[in-house]
């Protein structure tokens, strides 16, 4: 699919790059290959394996398996410095800068201009003066302390400490999230100079206009791997794109649809009436009834998870309400969204839901630990007979509730966290993006997980970046678009390419 | 099992067997299910509850230490006498350590202790409290406790202040209005009460009233600890306050009755120390947060939180204050022993860190 690159002897050649974490493979057999003088896009979802992989770039991760090639020689990048000796200069998203120092001293941070083990100061301000006026943007003063400068200026910073390297290559991690459209066009400025001087970069961005607009060829990742590599940025249609990020490679099996009739006459369980939050989406308006699947369907940014984390309570509404079983909720407590039976499958599953020191049981009880308790008191065995058959349920794998939960793998983290809210009894339940670092083979299991959880009687919100997913498993679907529900339809009256008009309308093409 | 709370799901009672209609969604199940009556009797698990108590080698280290003792000193270290005179000094300390172990599992820091001992100390034992006798001290000791935990926790919890910053104003203050209070005179005790729990004829069976009290106390940390929603949530807010709160936890009311119950023994410290020295005065308590802290590491909680133990706290306890002792008996200089304590708080950290290493 992709067309051979022009260079004979790419920059930066990565081949067949694999790296596991405990629970997921986050890198899946990766090539990327870099031409010197071009901007290289790198494309997908959160999870798909940009972070990842431009940390093997870096340094900061060794790869486990694979061949990365710096001009046609094979080399380790075995810590961050041997990647900058190389010529290799990364901006993260999370800046890493150090606020109390100054502009100058951030520049020449680790490298810097000193004699006999004093620093030359005037020397450092001088040549950091030099590179900030090469950035356009002479006035920043180098003797200012970061930790005074907005975000754009800081920004600048990074870049100029990558300059100050011998560099041949530059990362950029999502460098225009932070900017206004002024500071783009001069970031694209910067880019279009540095490609001139024969500088490579690499540019991850989720904005697909402004691929366009500086890239030269993309790669899209997804799932840990390249699913296309090296397509033209300006003229491979966006909806291509778009389908190569969110698509699947694999047909999945999705659980039968619930044909009970009920279903559809039942009366809701959960009510958003007009419930909205400045900034982040527009109040909106929807009913979920037990045993009914509904899918948020939209991209990065259109509001799905905010929506998501404000009926839970974790983001406080700035207008209308969320009802349970027609009982108003307090707003802005998850406790009282817990106690009136909604539960969470949070996106960030190891920062947001699990204990990782504990075992699964304990994972298990922790919302429920009343159930177990007199007066304070936990009857530990009625509390491993519980989580054990929560977990003999939902077919946790291994069957040993006490191991320790950091040990599963991502699909049965996953399952451990719907556990915990099969046991509570919850009746609503809310997943946000409910496969991401789950093995690709492990996602149909999880999927008839779900559907059964519904057909048992939960009501389930869903939000998921994976088109197919909210097609193939949600009963009645909500398109998202920058925070407002554009369309709403029964699933199986929409398909992939239907959605992806949608939630790209008015979006250049 | 007879759970009051329902759930919507009727998944088969008892028999393990997958049923043909819930499961045939399900068909991709784990292979080879190990047989059904697998419990934590299995062997592995077992092992590893073994392995968890990392408070065999601080066992270890006492048993060297009293070994130590037995050969240098045999006379005057094993007699009753002296162990009634160890165990004695590791109650007051013991007993705020339990408290303090309870905070810093929790992902939280109590640097107040030794400041809140004094001033409960104090408080407790001015004349007009006297006057009331033994309860009357007792419970004004625990008040003003629980007082300064309350004032920490609400901080904390709902000022959204840092519990180092939040309790080392703590110390300051507390330790000032104790010299406020006394004006910096040691308040001797004049209740013949509280003096006798003190003497040889309160003890039963040759065990001090003190050290009861820190046994028991002990006894009811490791239950609430090991055993309540209360210990499981401490663990779940310091392992990852996050999750905690989108668990369901209400990590902030967690936080401030954390911060209570350390104010609490505390307050019960004070009375003993009260007990002990006859008086109350506004030094008591000196560095009393560095040796609790330090007891609870070497003990093998994590001060980053997320995990704790209640009986490693103690031996870290019972370990110093024997080491201590023996330097005493060998008539060796106390910066000696400050010596060795560092180093055993070095030595224990590098184990744990060397075990806790996946």
């Amino acid at each position: 699919m992709a067309p051979a690159p022009p260079d004979p002897r790419p920059l930066l050649t990565m081949s067949a790059i694999t790296k596991s974490f405990p629970g997921v493979r986050a890198l899946d057999g990766v090539d990327l290959d870099v031409a010197a003088g071009e901007v290289h896009c790198l494309l997908g979802q959160n999870g798909a394996g940009k972070s990842t992989l431009i940390k093997v770039v870096a340094g900061a991760h060794q790869p486990d398996s694979g061949e990365i090639r710096w001009r046609g020689e094979p080399v380790t990048l075995k810590s961050p410095i041997a990647a900058m000796r190389l010529g290799i200069a990364t901006i993260y998203q999370e800046l890493d800068l150090v606020e109390g120092l100054s502009v100058a001293e951030n520049v020449f941070l680790g490298h810097e201009m000193a004699t006999g083990g004093f620093v030359r100061s005037r020397a450092a301000r001088t040549a950091t003066a030099a590179l900030l006026a090469r950035l356009g943007h002479p006035e920043i003063d180098p003797g200012r302390l970061v930790g005074d400068l907005s975000a754009a200026g800081q920004q600048i910073v990074s870049m100029a400490r990558a300059l100050s390297h011998d560099v041949r290559l530059i990362v950029m991690d999502e460098p225009s999230a932070a900017l206004d459209p002024d500071e783009v066009d001069n970031l694209f400025r910067i880019v279009g100079d540095l490609t001139a001087a024969g500088v490579s970069v690499v540019y991850i961005s989720h904005r697909l206009e402004e691929i366009r607009r500086i890239g030269d060829r993309v790669t899209v990742l997804k799932d840990g791997r390249a699913a296309a590599r090296g397509l033209p940025a300006r003229t491979t249609p966006t909806r291509e794109i778009v389908a190569l990020m969110t698509g699947r490679d694999v047909e999945y099996a999705f659980p039968r649809r619930s044909t009970a009739p009920s279903v559809a006459s039942a009366t809701p369980v959960l009510r958003l009436e007009n419930l909205g939050r400045a900034g982040e989406f527009e109040p909106i308006d929807l009913e979920v009834a037990p045993g009914e699947i509904v899918g948020l369907a939209g991209l990065v940014g259109s509001g799905r998870s905010e929506i998501l984390e404000t009926v839970y309570g974790a983001r406080r509404p700035t207008s209308g309400r969320v009802l349970v079983d027609g009982r108003p909720l307090r707003p802005g407590s998850v406790t009282a969204a817990v106690r009136a039976g909604l539960g969470l499958a949070p996106e960030e599953r190891k920062a947001q839901a699990l204990l990782m020191l504990e075992s699964v049981t304990r994972n298990v009880s922790v919302s429920s630990l009343t159930r177990f308790s007199r007066a304070g008191w936990v009857d530990r065995g009625a509390e491993r007979a519980a989580a054990r058959r929560c977990v003999r349920d939902l077919s946790l794998h291994p069957d040993d509730p006490e191991r320790p939960v950091r040990t599963l793998s991502g699909g049965n983290q996953q399952k451990a966290v719907l556990a915990r809210w099969l046991l509570r009894g919850c009746r609503v339940l809310l997943l946000d993006e409910p496969t991401r670092g789950v093995d690709v083979g492990a996602r149909a299991e999880l999927y008839a997980v779900i559907r059964r959880l519904a057909d048992d009687g939960m009501a389930v919100l869903l939000v998921s970046s994976e088109l197919p997913e909210v097609l193939g498993l949600a009963d009645r679907v909500l398109v998202l678009r920058e925070g407002r529900v554009v369309h709403t339809a029964p699933a199986r009256e929409l398909d992939e390419h239907r959605v992806l008009d949608l939630v790209m309308e008015g979006s250049p093409s | 099992m007879n759970s009051p709370g329902s759930r919507p799901a009727s998944p088969p009672p008892a028999d393990p067997a997958p049923v043909p209609g819930a499961g045939a969604t399900l068909t991709a199940g784990p292979v080879g299910k190990p047989p059904a009556g697998r419990t934590d009797t299995d062997p592995l698990s077992r092992l590893r509850r073994l392995a968890d108590l990392r408070n065999l080698s601080l066992v270890g280290v006492l048993a060297v230490l009293i070994a130590v003792g037995g050969f240098t000193k045999p006379d005057e270290f094993l007699s009753t006498d002296n162990l009634q005179l160890v165990l004695t000094q590791a109650s007051v300390i013991g007993v705020v350590t339990v408290g303090v172990t309870f905070v810093i599992t929790s992902g939280g820091i109590d640097l107040s202790v030794g400041a809140i001992v004094a001033l409960a100390s104090v408080w407790a034992t001015t004349v007009a409290t006297q006057d009331y006798g033994l309860g009357g001290i007792l419970l004004c000791a625990v008040l003003v406790g629980l007082g300064c935990g309350l004032v920490n926790g609400v901080l904390i919890a709902y000022g959204g202040m840092v519990p180092f910053i939040a309790t080392l104003a703590m110390l300051a203050s507390a330790r000032g209005l104790a010299l406020h209070i006394s004006d910096g005179k040691t308040q001797v005790v004049t209740v013949n009460q509280v003096l006798d729990l003190g003497l040889p004829d309160a003890y039963v069976l040759g065990i001090p009233p003190l050290v009861m009290i820190f046994a028991a106390v002990t006894v009811v940390g490791w239950l609430v600890f090991n055993r309540t929603t209360f210990g499981r949530r401490t663990v779940a807010i310091g392992g990852n306050a996050e999750a905690a709160r989108l668990a369901g936890i209400d990590v902030r009311r967690q936080r401030l009755l954390l911060y209570l119950l350390s104010g609490l023994c505390c307050g019960v410290a004070a009375f003993m120390l009260v007990v002990l020295t006859g008086s109350g005065q506004n030094t008591n308590g000196n560095l009393y947060e560095l040796d609790a802290i330090a007891a609870a590491i070497i003990g093998g909680t994590l001060l980053s939180g997320g995990r704790g133990t209640i009986t490693g706290s103690v031996l870290g306890v019972l370990v110093f204050t024997t080491i201590t002792n023996l330097f005493a008996l060998n008539n060796l200089q106390s910066d000696v022993q400050q010596i060795a304590k560092g180093a055993i708080i070095v030595a224990a950290v590098l184990v744990q860190k060397g075990r806790s290493t996946p």
